[in-house]
């Protein structure tokens, strides 16, 4: 339990960085509703083990939970969510629908289905890169990959975006957690 | 793209992650290879149209809610006694912009406002209700404002003088949106309204209530209602701040 005293300070260093933990979980689990089960998780664990940050980067810290939370939900429910995305490959490419076409008119649809088609670990480091904003160090940090390996992966998740936005139907195939 | 040079040094340099050596390295090659040159324009159009499709996805306003309500129930003792405060000091507004207010439109304008800051009033008991933006950095709640208001109301954090900055929020007084920002003063919370005015600048005027105290003051078109049970002296020194 905390002080008065802690509770402020996790108000204060915590608390503000909550838009960004449920960025991460949103994309993360492609879901606005597990999102907000995932993110409040989250933030309730950083409430409990607060006690345990050491200090400096509060955002990093908050969203390594985020992230570890996610993944843990993500393992949990892969038997669902691999057995749907299984049948759209075991069909092929679905074919164009008045509401497909109408999502790839306007770019934003079409950037959420490009981003949301790429695998998990791809899709953590385009958000924590491009929408958060951090650096190679704080996704190294938060991702608890090598600094080394962030720069690759970076590298690979933007050309496989790119991929997808080029060729929709070319990035289904392509499933690593 | 056939460079292979055009992988992951190119995208530590888009990212200005490459350490100065490498970066000028990786510029000498760019003078001579227009496939690089090219997948870097590549990147940057990715980039800005993520920029322009707002992917950003914001914690929704009642999710906040629901988030803070949870805190507050799993923390120490000090919360409940924290929205009492609050909803005291919003009780001190009231009375306070209907006897400060008035003085200055005279009309049915009283009438208006005090059911109008009773609504305000009641809103302000929902848990949660104190802070719609929570953040102790001044550059964080000022452009938070934009958009959300027809002006922009001076924000600053006084941390080092004793009043740290914990947020701010929108609120309603006579029909119109008003800035509210929310200080700490120990363990005080004190609310400052802010709202444009046509009147001149104009001194303090003190009041207390039932042991609250308020502070009213006009300076640069914008009027300003301090709210607090912190003493007096507290709310004179953050005018003073304000003001300065």
């Amino acid at each position: 339990m905390l002080n008065s005293q802690d509770q402020v300070r996790f108000e204060t260093l915590v608390l503000p960085h909550l838009d960004a933990a449920f960025n991460l979980a949103r994309w993360l689990l492609r879901s606005g509703a597990d999102a907000e089960d995932a993110s409040q998780e989250a933030m309730l664990r950083a409430f409990r083990f607060f006690d345990g940050f050491q200090g400096g980067d509060a955002r990093a810290w908050l969203l390594q939970i985020v992230r570890n939370t996610c993944f843990t939900w993500l393992e949990k429910n892969r038997h669902v969510k691999d057995a749907t995305e299984f049948d759209e490959e075991l069909h092929g490419p679905p074919g164009p629908t008045p509401e497909s076409l109408a999502i790839e008119a306007d770019s934003r649809g079409r950037l959420t289905h490009a981003l949301e088609s790429l695998p998990p670990r791809y899709r953590e480091v385009i958000v924590l890169r491009e929408l958060e904003g951090c650096s190679y160090k704080e996704i190294a940090t938060i991702t608890s990959i090598p600094l080394g390996t962030v720069m690759s992966r970076v590298s690979r998740a933007r050309q496989q975006l790119q991929l997808a936005l080029t060729d929709p139907t070319q990035n289904e195939a392509i499933h690593e957690l | 793209m056939s460079c292979n040079r055009a992988t992951t040094v190119l995208h530590g340099y888009f990212d200005s992650e490459l350490d100065a050596l490498s970066a000028a390295e990786f510029e000498h090659h760019l003078e001579q290879c227009f496939d690089c040159i090219s997948a870097l324009d590549a990147l940057e159009s990715l980039r800005s149209s993520m920029v322009i499709a707002q992917l950003y996805e914001k914690a929704p306003a009642p999710f906040r809610r629901k988030v803070l309500t949870r805190l507050s129930s799993a923390g120490p003792a000090r919360t409940p006694w924290r929205w009492l405060a609050v909803a005291a000091a919003f009780l001190v507004v009231a009375y306070a912009g209907w006897r400060v207010i008035p003085i200055q439109r005279g009309g049915n304008y009283e009438t208006v406002l005090a059911a109008e800051i009773v609504d305000a009033h009641l809103r302000s008991l929902q848990p949660g209700h104190l802070t719609d933006v929570v953040s102790t950095d001044q550059h964080t709640v000022k452009p938070w404002f934009d958009g959300k208001l027809d002006f922009s109301p001076p924000v600053q954090d006084f941390t080092d003088q004793g009043f740290p900055l914990q947020g701010g929020r929108v609120d309603v007084v006579h029909g119109r949106s008003v800035a509210a920002l929310v200080y700490a003063r120990r363990k005080h919370s004190v609310n400052v309204f802010v709202w444009p005015t046509d009147e001149k600048d104009d001194t303090p005027r003190f009041g207390s209530q039932q042991g609250y105290q308020w502070i009213d003051w006009r300076k640069g078109g914008m009027e300003f209602c301090a709210v607090s049970d912190a003493a007096p002296s507290a709310l004179e020194q953050l005018q003073r701040l304000f003001t300065e």
